[in-house]
């Protein structure tokens, strides 16, 4: 659906994106993570046509940024870092001359705005100004202009910036939502990463410009750590546990490679099990307990929070000497 | 041309919802109606003078080319004020954004505006115009001439109105643009006074654009080619200007 390759933009002398590839598969949500000032809003605006590439192409469902920019607009929903609102118009109002002007017709505008307005829960605020809204309300309101026109795309510049906890969890069930339908590729920027953990299933993470890395949030997980990390709490059914010999058990499972004993009582031992490279192990560590007669209390994967990823992808932040040249 | 259609009722809506709209029609309201009651008076006087010696006396020349003539000046400056604000505030708020990615062409956005302020500027002449009717009720003044003269002033306040867009497309502080089009108004208005004292090419030529020289004529009653045509070249070298600025705006943002 969305394509870009080798993208470029250069404001004077700055380097804003350098040299990006990647690619969204239609019905895919994607976030697009990485620190301000990574190069995020810049790589949105080119491929809403708001900005011209200075090197490299861009291009969605086949029609080039530059080439044929009307096209690209006529399939895309935007939502800016600031939702573009005119505070002297009224919400019907607006959605009416955003959604006239996105190319829905006549006929079908009514219907319409009475649609979006049902889905970003704003139908009370019709007849209110714009600029005596809240500020939720007014990224509700961003939201149902960027849906308006039923777009093939949706590209959201952090949707959920400046709102309070609430707003934020309704503003993330709205994308979900959206994302289900499963008529919107969407792609949504962000620096909060239980963002992307909650509402994406894909991340590409950029970083001064560039591409550090871009896969499945799973993946990305499992393939930083190189291995998979199991924690697993045996019981014994009756009396004591022997925890050295229910070590000495899961270390016979094929495909592990230590085992770590965190925790033990009388009744209950807690271990830390890690997996060979790429082994699947938790079905085997299953049974094993079980066959040796123990309860199997928890068998819980260990990933890698995205925290975690994120900062080594993206390095340590500059020393002070370094930031001040 | 339905996107121009809607950028246009869009625009001259929110003239209407804000201040703007109604202070400048006030202002230029009691301009227009000092002038003309001057003009009225002192036409007065001079009739009664007039009539002992048997001059005859032109209501049209005396009165209408007088007040409209100064009003023109006046628009001059006001007009600045009218269209500071078309591309100055999409760009301080961020929805210039909107526009820019909506499937629509620069050019569509541009006579959207410019026509939302013509339309402004028109609803503000109509209005004061009401004044010119008392002539019609006591005298029998000549109403093409008139009628000609507001046609200068629209295609004159079209010219200036597209010199404003263009300058409220390089900033995005209203005050700014406001500024920077008082200062061409400014500009303007010395050129064509002080080249009126003047000869030579060079001093012509600075005369010849000086737009406010090529309304006299209308005044007049004189529907003159010339001046027809150097207006609408004026709005359409400022209207491609401000294409210019926003496509220079893609690429420099």
């Amino acid at each position: 659906m969305i394509k870009v390759e080798g993208l470029t933009k250069r404001y004077g002398r700055t380097v804003a994106v350098n040299n990006i590839s990647f690619e969204v598969e239609k019905g895919q949500v994607v976030g697009f993570l990485g620190p301000n000032g990574a190069g995020k809003t810049t790589t949105m605006r080119v491929l809403t046509c708001f900005l011209p590439p200075t090197a490299g192409t861009a291009s969605l469902a086949g029609y080039d940024v530059l080439e044929q920019p009307l096209e690209v607009k006529r399939r895309i929903g935007y939502l800016p870092e600031t939702p573009p609102l005119y505070p002297e118009m009224e919400v019907g109002e607006y959605l009416t001359f955003v959604g006239r002007l996105k190319g829905v017709s006549r006929s079908d505008i009514a219907r319409r705005v009475d649609e979006v307005e049902g889905l970003c829960a704003i139908g009370d605020m019709r007849d209110k100004l714009i600029g005596r809204l809240s500020k939720g309300y007014r990224q509700r309101v961003g939201l149902a202009q960027a849906i308006i026109h039923n777009p093939d795309v949706l590209i959201l510049d952090e949707p959920t910036a400046g709102l309070d906890p609430k707003q934020i969890i309704e503003t993330r069930e709205l994308i979900k939502d959206l994302a289900k339908a499963g008529a919107h590729t969407i792609i949504l920027s962000t620096h909060i990463l239980p963002e992307v953990e909650q509402t994406c299933e894909r991340v590409i993470i950029i970083n001064k410009g560039e591409v550090v890395a871009t896969d499945t949030v799973e993946n990305l997980t499992h393939r930083l750590r190189g291995s998979e990390s199991v924690a697993v709490e045996v019981e014994s059914r009756d009396g004591k546990l022997d925890s050295a010999a229910a070590q000495r058990r899961l270390e016979q499972v094929a495909g592990v490679s230590r085992v770590v004993l965190k925790q033990s009582s009388d009744q209950r031992a807690a271990f830390e099990v890690e997996s060979l490279q790429k082994a699947a192990i938790r079905g085997d560590l299953a049974r094993a307990v079980v066959e040796s007669g123990w309860n199997l209390n928890e068998l819980r994967p260990l990933s890698l929070s995205l925290e975690e990823i994120f900062l080594e992808l993206t390095g340590p932040p500059p020393m002070p000497s370094e930031a001040s040249k | 041309m339905k996107n121009t259609w809607l950028i246009y009722r869009k625009e001259l809506r929110s003239y209407f919802t804000s201040p703007i709209a109604y202070t400048i029609m006030a202002l230029y309201a009691l301009i227009f109606g000092l002038a003309f009651y001057i003009v009225l008076e002192r036409f007065q006087q001079y009739a009664s003078q007039a009539q002992m010696r048997g001059f005859p006396m032109s209501i049209n020349e005396m009165i209408v080319a007088q007040v409209l003539g100064f009003m023109n000046q006046v628009g001059v400056f006001l007009i600045p004020m009218i269209c500071m604000r078309l591309f100055a505030e999409e760009k301080r708020s961020g929805t210039i954004e909107l526009l820019m990615t909506s499937p629509v062409r620069d050019i569509e956005v541009i006579l959207g505006k410019w026509l939302a302020a013509l339309a402004l500027y028109a609803i503000i002449l109509a209005v004061s115009a009401v004044n010119l009717t008392f002539l019609f009720t006591y005298g029998k003044p000549d109403w093409k001439p008139i009628l000609v003269s507001y046609l200068g002033l629209l295609l004159q306040g079209g010219c200036l109105l597209a010199i404003g867009t263009f300058l409220s497309s390089l900033t995005r502080n209203q005050i700014i643009a406001c500024v920077a089009g008082l200062c061409v108004s400014l500009v303007l208005f010395l050129l064509e006074l002080f080249t009126a004292f003047k000869s030579g090419v060079v001093w012509k030529a600075l005369g010849y654009i000086s737009v406010v020289g090529h309304y006299e004529p209308f005044t007049k009653g004189v529907l003159d080619s010339k001046d027809v045509i150097f207006f609408l070249t004026a709005t359409f070298f400022g209207l491609f200007l401000t294409a210019r600025a926003t496509e220079s705006l893609r690429w420099r943002a």
